[in-house]
Formats: structure tokens, sequence, C-alpha cells
């Protein structure tokens, strides 16, 4: 295999193994508060491209897409507010059980509201057919959104789970909810803000991966799936993992086309997932104490 | 009153009711099931296929329906799905009575419901483009699409015009994806065509640049994609993001102008066989399927507000050999006479061609049923 070619599986890998992250980042946080994996993550990425698609007509690009967020995170907002929150005693499995219907429900609401036609958002910069050459090598500078937004994202949430008094917060109600609580900290509401924050940075995700995917009514569960595996892959709860995770599993789908059928590109990568966990249980990055401590 | 003649009063008023709605089934209206996945992975075949089909109802309802019948059509969406097609095949033969079913979308669905349906002597009308519905032929099995074979015909005869012998192939893994790399695979080699590479994809599939490297580093002269989903415009666009020069066909799955809109610059060029709506416009006066193509059209534009697809003609043409064959057979005819009639019909000229059925021929349709198409300046037009 020449070196071009070699650089352009690799590409191919970032750009797929780019978009996986971005998507487990959003499962990541509410479970850094909750400890229960959000299944309806994918229609928070769907609904944010969709409602940003839609604004896109009568307004410009960027305020869209902000429009997008602000609207998704206060749909997060009232999901929690109306069902979780509503749970007498909420048991882990209960609330992934609501998500779960949520997500169906969701689905279907985005099919009435909008209709089952596959849509997209212009790319940022230049069109369908620009690329960036790299050494031989061809990648659409949309591939470069997705890393840098990661990447931005990544770095947002690191510090503000780490130095601001509500993401310490939040972290105390997911290590362990009683204490918080006598901490005074208010635990219904960080959960909400959990709600809210995922749905902000799915929304993002959403618009950002839009032009490459496209963007359908249920387009958010095939996205779905792979962002959770790849946020098991990296550790559950740790943004870092869930990005290394990412550009992992893309680039071992992208090197499994180069030698064998497209068709076993899945096969090999959950393959070599199961390795990695029955090697590594917590994840790439994940450490052990913090995954003892969860309820699953 | 006693006893006796309440219980006359009563059986009488049970069964008037009854002898009324048996009445109005068998005199009054001819019922049409309709499997369709208007919504899922196919939905782009099925919304206008479903959209199409209650526009058509109405209008011939409008005009008194056939043989002073009304026509009933009953829809049901399969989402895409093998398993609920079969469910609601088996539920309007057996429950709902229908007289013949149009649909389904996808040629999985309609594989599978096949044999449903000549178990059940119902006539069934395919609006899904694989050979094998109706090859081998099953008496009540029909299929209104143009053949993938001579679909594949096309693109070759093309290439061997452009000079092009190494081709690298991609295809959806659903029924028409697989149909369609069978036939390119069949007649390669009798065109003088070598395929190089040959690979399938997941048909919710997002990127395609990895696969499409493969290709490119095989140095294939051009690449065909064969499938009915959204990835069609997706393989357009990596192409170009990949700096890959060769011209790309499709299969006549790419037949409606939002997979151009979705590709935007990157479907300049693209080369793919499909009926003769998408160029209504531009077809001589004279042409025998002019007059149809252009109402089609403009009934559908206008009534739903969005470009009609080679899709929604399937709907409509399935509809018309049904109702051209009900109005042939007379107005007692049963299913085996409208059947027999179906067979029957000649030279009759529908949104996907001229149709010519047989017993043999449960299609009708030949190779100039296709135009082969390019896009130009983000429109259809006719390749030369």
């Amino acid at each position: 295999m020449s070196f071009e070619q070699l650089l352009q599986y690799a590409l191919s890998g970032i750009t797929n193994g780019s978009i996986y992250a971005i998507v487990a980042i959003g499962f990541n946080i509410i479970y850094n508060t909750t400890g229960i994996i959000n299944f309806a993550q994918g229609e928070f990425l769907m609904l944010g491209g969709m409602t940003a698609i839609s604004l896109s007509s009568f307004m410009p690009l960027p305020l869209a897409i902000l429009a997008a967020v602000v609207i998704t995170s206060f749909a997060g907002a009232l999901i929690d507010f109306l069902f979780i929150r509503r749970l007498k005693s909420p048991s882990v499995l209960g609330m992934v059980i609501v998500t779960v219907g949520l997500s169906i429900v969701i689905r279907e609401i985005a099919l009435h509201i909008w209709d089952e036609k596959v849509r997209s958002l212009p790319y940022f910069t230049g069109n369908e057919i620009s690329s960036i050459n790299i050494m031989g090598a061809f990648i659409s500078p949309q591939v470069l959104w997705v890393i840098g937004v990661s990447s931005v994202i990544v770095v947002f949430l690191g510090v503000f789970f780490k130095f601001t008094l509500t993401g310490r917060s939040m972290r105390a109600c997911a290590s362990n909810i009683t204490a918080a609580r006598l901490c005074g900290i208010n635990a219904r509401n960080m959960v909400t803000i959990s709600f809210m924050l995922s749905a902000g940075i799915g929304a993002l995700a959403g618009c950002v991966v839009s032009p490459i995917t496209q963007t359908q009514y249920d387009c958010g569960t095939s996205l779905a799936i792979k962002g959770f595996t790849v946020a098991i892959l990296g550790g559950l709860g740790n943004s870092t993992g869930a990005v290394v995770g990412g550009i992992v599993i893309g680039l071992l789908e992208a090197f499994s086309i180069s030698v064998l059928p497209l068709a076993y590109k899945d096969a090999v990568a959950i393959a070599i997932l199961l390795i990695i966990l029955f090697v590594r249980p917590s994840g790439l990055l994940g450490k052990k104490e913090a995954a003892g401590l969860k309820e699953f | 009153m006693s006893l006796k003649k309440i219980f006359i009063v009563m059986m009488c008023a049970c069964l008037i009711p009854a002898a009324f709605s048996c009445k109005k089934q068998s005199g009054e209206t001819i019922k049409i099931g309709a499997i369709f996945s208007v919504t899922g992975p196919a939905s782009f075949l099925g919304s206008p296929e479903a959209k199409t089909a209650k526009m058509m109802i109405d209008e011939i309802n409008g005009k008194g329906g056939v043989n002073g019948k009304e026509l009933k059509l009953i829809v049901k969406d399969s989402a895409g799905s093998p398993e609920k097609a079969i469910s609601f095949a088996k539920q309007l033969i057996e429950e709902d009575k229908v007289f013949a079913i149009i649909g389904p979308s996808t040629s999985g669905e309609s594989m599978k419901i096949k044999s449903i349906c000549e178990e059940g002597k119902t006539i069934l009308i395919s609006c899904a483009a694989a050979e094998v519905i109706v090859n081998p032929v099953a008496s009540y099995v029909f299929k209104s699409p143009q053949n993938d074979r001579f679909a594949a015909q096309k693109i070759y005869e093309v290439m061997k015009k452009m000079g092009i012998t190494r081709i690298g192939v991609v295809s959806s893994n659903d029924g028409f994806g697989l149909a369609g790399k069978g036939q390119l695979e069949k007649l390669a080699p009798a065109s003088g065509i070598t395929i190089l590479i040959s690979e399938v994809y997941d048909k919710k599939a997002t990127d395609l640049t990895g696969v499409l490297t493969k290709l490119k580093a095989k140095n294939v002269q051009a690449v065909v994609n064969w499938s009915i989903v959204p990835a069609q415009s997706i393989v357009a666009k990596n192409m170009k993001q990949l700096n890959m020069k060769v011209p790309l066909f499709q299969s006549h799955g790419f037949g409606n102008i939002k997979y151009v809109k979705e590709a935007g610059e990157a479907a300049e060029g693209i080369i793919f066989p499909a009926g003769r709506l998408l160029i209504a416009d531009s077809l001589p006066d004279n042409h025998p399927q002019k007059a149809l193509l252009m109402k089609y059209k403009n009934d559908y534009e206008s009534k739903y507000g969005e470009d009609a697809s080679t899709f929604g003609g399937h709907a409509y043409d399935s509809l018309l050999i049904l109702v051209e064959a009900i109005k042939k057979a007379g107005a007692d005819a049963d299913k085996e006479k409208v059947r027999d009639a179906i067979e029957d019909l000649k030279g009759l000229a529908g949104t996907g061609g001229i149709f010519n059925f047989s017993a043999t021929d449960h299609n009708g349709l030949d190779i100039n049923a296709f135009e082969m198409l390019t896009v130009k300046g983000g429109k259809f037009v006719k390749y030369e």
C-alpha cells in the first residue's frame, strides 16, 4: 500500500471517528450526573440538525445553529421536567427505560413535524466538492470542523466539570447522591442542567455532522449506537476517552476496509471492542474505582 | 307479542345490516390494498407512491369510479420492514379481503409476500424493481418498474461508447442493491467489462470515503453505485472529496431530484438510466407517453408542492394496470378474470414506458423504457 493510500484510509477513519466521538461526548454528560445512559441522545442530534436546517432558510447559518442548540437544550430540560423528575423513586433501570421510550416518541414527533425526507445543512466552508489535499490524500473541510468542534467541547467540559461550582456539584451527585444532598446540592436541578447540556451539545454535534451524514428523522439511532459503543470503549464519563475511543474505532474500521470486504467493517470494530473490554473492563481511559461506584 | 315473534323480529333486525354491508362490499366498491414504506429508510419510495395512489383514487372516484364501482384504497405503512409487509399482506388478504394489492415499495418486501399473494389468489402489482419478483413468473404477481437487467445493459452500452472497460461497483445491502449487483456481475463479461472490485455497504452508511479509497487504489475507470438509499448522494460527495475524476454511474434508483439537491455540485455529471418522467418536458409532442407524463407531473406537483419522482410513477403505473384490467374484464369479473386481463394488456402507456404483458412477461417493459440521463446545472437532462 502506498503512503498516500495509507494516509487516505487514516483520514477516512478520522472522519468517521470524530463523528462517533462527538456523539459519545453527549452520553458522558448525563452519565456523569445521573449514572444513566440516555438512549435518546441520538434524537437530540437529529433534533438539533433538523431545527437548524429549518431555521437556516430564514437566518444566517451561525445564528440558526445557535438557535437550534438553545431550542434543543430547552427540549432536553422539558424532557427532564416532564418525565425524569416525575419518577417517584428513580432507579437507574427505570430512567434508562424512560429514555428508550422517549427516543421512540421524539422520532415519531419529528416524523410529523418534518417528514421522511433527507435534508442537510450546507457545508460550513466550501461546498460538496471542495477538499483539502494533505500530502496526496484528500479530506473534506467539514471533517476539520467536526474535529475542531469536538476538541473545543472536550476542553470546555473538562474545565466545566473540574473548575466550576455547578460542574463539581454535578459530579458530586453522580458519585454519591445522598452525600451531595447533605452538602446542600439540589440534585434534581443538577439532573436538569445535565439534560440541557447534553441536549445542547448533541444539537451542536447534529449540526456539525449534518453536511457529511445528512439528517433524517430516524438518523439518530444508528449514530447513537456507534456513539454508545465509543463511549464504553473510551471509558464511560470520560470525554477525552470518548475522543480517543472514537478515533480508535474509526481507524480500525477504515483499515479493516483496506484488507477485508466492507461488509465486515462493523464486525471487526465490535470484535476489537470486546477484546479491549475483556482486558480493561472500565474502558481505555476509564478509572477502575469510578466504574466500581456505578450501579452498572 | 309472543316470544316467537320477538325472536323473528330480532333475527330480521340482525340480518338487515348484514345484508346491506354485504351488498356494499360486492356491489359498489372495489377494495384495493396498498403496502408502501411511507416512513423508514425506504420512505423516498413509499411516500411519493402513497401520495400518488391517493391522488389517483380520488380522481377515478371523482369521475364515477371503475365500471360504476367506487375504489377504496387501504394504505399500510410497512416502514420498509419485510416482517411488517408480511403481516399487512396477510391482514389485507384475510381480513380486509381486498381485490388486489399494490406495492410494496422495496424488492425485499415484495419477495417476502410473493408466495402469500399467490396462495391467497390476490393480484399483487409490486412497485419494486428487482427482476426476481416476476422471474420465475407467479400467476398473480406483477410489477410495474423496469427490470434492473435493462438498467445494467443501458449503463454498459454507455460505458462501451466511452471506452470504459475496468470498473468498480458499490451497492447497498438491501434487496435492490444485491439484485443490481447480481445483474451487473452477470452481464459484465458479455459486454466486455471487467469488474475489478465489488463492495457492499450498509444502507444506513454515513461516510463512504474508506471504500472509495479502495476503488481509487484499483484505478477503476468508472464507479457504479446501485442503491435506493440516501447514500447515493454520499457516494457522489465522497468521490469529489477524494478527488476521484472518473465518471459515476448510478442505478435507476437515482430518479429523484432530492438526491441531486443533497449532493449539490457533486451531482454534476452523474449518468444513470431512468424512465422518461424526469425529462417529460423535453419529449417530442407526438411521443406516446408525453401527455400522460405531463399530466401526472403537473397534477402531483400542484397537489403536493414537491417534485414528482419516478417512484411515485411506479404506483401510478401499478394502479393504471389494475384499473385498465378491471375495465377490460368487465363489471362482474372476479380476481382470476382480471388477472387474465392484465396478461392481455398491450401497448398501454404508463409513466415507466409502454407495457406489453403476456403470460410469460409479468413486467411488460423492454429496454426502450429506459433513457440515459445525466445531471447538468442541478437538473436532469438526456445524456447524449
